[in-house]
């Protein structure tokens, strides 16, 4: 028992450094969305190409991936390519979420970068970021036909992200929306 | 003279009871900085949306003004905060299971101390009391013969 008792700092000494090694190997800056498996926040506002009014509803019954998107953001060039990739591939229906920029940016971004959204909503106060919890653009949401949000992806996609999460999900929500009866 | 006094108290007290609820329909400036000082900015983690100069931030205390003027609760406003940014946003998490080890912790460790100092104190107590029964006639005894040597 003695022995337990003096072995005992020697013991906790270890842990902490168990606890705090693993806590270098997160990134605190992804934050656990509490949107997950909830239903995407409602929005109304219109289209960045065409200024069409659009809402949460033109997005329902299909697996949508809504990606956040500015022109003033420079992580967002980085992921852009992939982007574009994803959507020549037509695995998934991309639409944009222009958050807090000009129109005539945004559609100028657009040109020099290409255009994979199938629509941008027009964000310009970022009140529909808020609602969303956008605080690192990009950011990338999974919205499933119900409009539930499946996954969130904070700061710019991967390759291995695409391939190894985002893909393998999408192929799945596209077997729950298919009806198997 | 005491009700010559009392004449302008009351008034006093009268334009102060007015004047609060006017106010209130305003929003209280020290209220919102209390609620904006427990609220962490998720752009600068390690500030809050009140000191923090993020776009975000500035856009949230619009945001706090705005419910706050709709007449929300400080509660309602953190729910409000919670739904979207998660538990992280409050600078004081709530109390469930996921949280029990950060708020417990320290009292167990503390718990664990006492019980540790507890031990080690009284087994050094008992061994000066060991050295206490040692009988003083032996202990002359021996102290004699080393004497003689």
């Amino acid at each position: 028992m003695n022995k337990l008792i003096w072995s005992l700092p020697f013991l906790l000494i270890v842990a902490l450094i168990l606890l705090l090694g693993r806590g270098l190997e997160l990134d605190p800056r992804e934050v656990d969305s509490p949107l997950i498996n909830k239903p995407a926040p409602r929005f109304e506002s219109t289209t960045l190409q065409t200024g069409e009014p659009t809402s949460l509803d033109d997005i329902l019954g299909e697996v949508t991936l809504l990606n956040v998107w500015a022109s003033w953001c420079v992580a967002c060039r980085q992921e852009h390519p992939l982007i574009n990739q994803l959507a020549r591939s037509g695995v998934v229906r991309i639409v944009g979420l222009n958050y807090k920029d000009e129109r005539v940016n945004g559609l100028r971004w657009l040109e020099q970068h290409g255009d994979p959204y199938a629509w941008s909503v027009v964000d310009g106060d970022g009140r529909i970021g808020i609602d969303y919890g956008v605080y690192g653009v990009p950011e990338t949401f999974v919205i499933d036909a119900k409009g539930q949000i499946r996954a969130k992806r904070i700061g710019p996609v991967t390759p291995d992200y695409i391939s190894g999460e985002l893909i393998p999900l999408i192929q799945q929500l596209k077997q729950e929306n298919t009806p198997s009866s | 003279m005491t009700n010559r006094l009392i004449a302008p108290m009351l008034l006093i007290l009268a334009a102060l009871l007015t004047a609060v609820p006017a106010m209130s329909a305003e929003v209280d400036p020290e209220r919102m900085r209390n609620l904006e000082k427990e609220l962490r900015c998720l752009v600068c983690q390690n500030q809050s949306i009140a000191d923090s100069h993020a776009d975000l931030a500035a856009d949230l205390r619009k945001e706090l003004e705005r419910l706050m003027r709709e007449g929300k609760t400080d509660d309602e406003i953190r729910a409000w905060m919670v739904e979207r940014y998660g538990d992280f946003v409050l600078y004081r998490p709530p109390f469930k299971p996921m949280t029990w080890a950060l708020w417990l912790g320290p009292f167990v460790l503390l718990g664990l101390g006492a019980i540790i100092i507890y031990r080690v104190t009284t087994t050094s107590r008992k061994s000066d009391s060991e050295a206490a029964a040692v009988d003083p006639e032996k202990l002359k005894a021996a102290l004699g013969r080393g004497k003689d040597a």
